[in-house]
């Protein structure tokens, strides 16, 4: 189980880099969206405003990442994996893959963000901390959408209805959060909310791990 | 008979509710003055609301053990049934913010809470119609009635207790509705109200399962 794991990611970085345009295809809808918002902002006064952009472009560049990660597989390469290792393995190994993946991202995508637009954050710490732990909630939750949608009629269109309801709780504890960063009053414990994303982090990943098996096979 | 028993307890307590709810005696309160009376009605709906969703979460679990269509079925009815009391309640809750809050949806987490909760349900309908055979339907949708569940339940009974700036009783630090505000001639409105509303959710469920059921029935004697 442990090392059908290790494989199986080892096989997802594989995958990944032989098709290098799917990574670039990512990197660059995230920057472009970026771009997009430098074009009409130019420079945001409003911390508010610096976060709530933010965390929609993350949002949909997340969305768009994780998305493919079963949709862009086919029935065939599914059909294979399966008989080689249990789906416990194939879900944890996707997850884990995707909370990389995205994380990855997430950085790069704070990176041109506060190039083009401005850096507004005062607690780095805090800011960098809710971002890895935000991404790695929005993988796990997209990773399983993303299994459910792909098993729909090939409506990749699905995926949106159906993520951004489940997203909405890790979205309200993330803004709540860095808006703390970015505006340097911690007026309460940010802990409490750093466990609380965790938790759902793990308890979103387990969920995963146990309703799987229940998917993939027709 | 013997068995319809607590159908008739169902009717007899929520119009015992309805007639003590507005005719009943009511502590006299700063801000809430009579429409403290809307306890009766709009919270009882969140009450039948959280049990039926909670009903249909056992059935999604039980119809991934034993695939039996007839689960799935409740499943899907009772989260049908969950969504009706939940749109009233969010009706009769607006109807009381305006008078006790002075704008029908103040910014609460609560209400925003169950506004993407339900937005999450009505995602599963729609996943639910855009399969078509019955069993992957059925096995799909339980999966994600679980995660809806679990979002539900984090953000209409985690979420706003953790915020600062709720104004629901029982949340962000403000006593709960049983604290001050809730005498005994309340509560012996109010408990059997909540018993008469699930009582009525159950059975709506259970006539449109049998609906369910006989036109299920239909379409194979069609077939045949």
């Amino acid at each position: 189980m442990f090392k059908q794991t290790i494989s199986l990611i080892q096989k997802e970085f594989v995958m990944e880099f032989r098709q290098k345009y799917a990574l670039g295809a990512i990197v660059l809808y995230a920057v472009s969206t970026v771009f997009i918002c430098y074009l009409s902002f130019h420079t945001i006064d409003s911390k508010t405003t610096w976060n709530a952009l933010f965390w929609v472009i993350e949002l949909f560049a997340a969305t768009n990442a994780v998305s493919k990660s079963f949709g862009g597989e086919s029935k065939e390469v599914q059909l294979y994996t399966y008989t080689l290792a249990s789906p416990g393995a194939v879900i944890l190994s996707k997850i884990i893959y995707n909370i990389l993946l995205t994380i990855a991202l997430t950085l790069v995508t704070i990176l041109v963000y506060s190039t083009l637009i401005g850096n507004q954050v005062v607690e780095m710490s805090l800011f960098l901390g809710t971002a890895v732990l935000g991404a790695s909630g929005f993988a796990a939750v997209l990773t399983m959408v993303s299994a459910i949608a792909s098993r729909t009629n090939g409506n990749l269109a699905l995926m949106a209805i159906l993520s951004i309801p489940l997203l909405m709780p890790i979205l309200i504890i993330v803004i709540k959060l860095s808006s703390m960063a970015v505006s340097g009053m911690l007026l309460e414990d940010p802990t409490n909310y750093l466990i609380a994303l965790g938790s759902l982090n793990i308890v979103t990943a387990a969920l995963g791990y146990l309703l799987f098996p229940y998917l993939w096979h027709d | 008979m013997k068995a319809h028993w607590w159908k008739a307890l169902g009717i007899i307590l929520v119009l015992y509710s309805i007639v003590m709810g507005f005719l009943g005696k009511v502590p006299a309160l700063w801000v809430l003055h009579e429409t403290i009376r809307n306890l009766y009605f709009h919270v009882t709906m969140w009450f039948a609301m959280m049990t039926l969703l909670t009903i249909s979460l056992g059935y999604s679990i039980a119809y991934l053990r034993g695939f039996k269509r007839e689960y799935d079925v409740i499943a899907t009815e009772a989260a049908n049934v969950a969504m009706m009391f939940g749109a009233v309640g969010i009706v009769t809750g607006m109807a009381w913010a305006n008078f006790t809050w002075g704008e029908p949806w103040p910014n609460d987490p609560k209400l925003n809470g169950v506004a993407v909760g339900m937005i999450a349900y009505i995602a599963y309908f729609i996943l639910r119609a855009s399969i078509d055979e019955q069993s992957k339907r059925g096995r799909i949708a339980a999966v994600y009635n679980i995660f809806a569940y679990v979002m539900f339940m984090v953000f209409v009974n985690a979420l706003p207790r953790m915020a600062d700036d709720s104004m629901h009783p029982g949340q962000a630090g403000n006593p709960g509705f049983g604290g001050y505000d809730l005498d005994s001639g309340m509560r012996a409105v109010f408990y059997p109200a909540v018993i008469g509303w699930i009582l009525m959710g159950v059975w709506l469920v259970n006539v449109r399962k049998r609906m369910r059921e006989l036109e299920f029935k239909f379409l194979q004697n069609e077939l045949d």
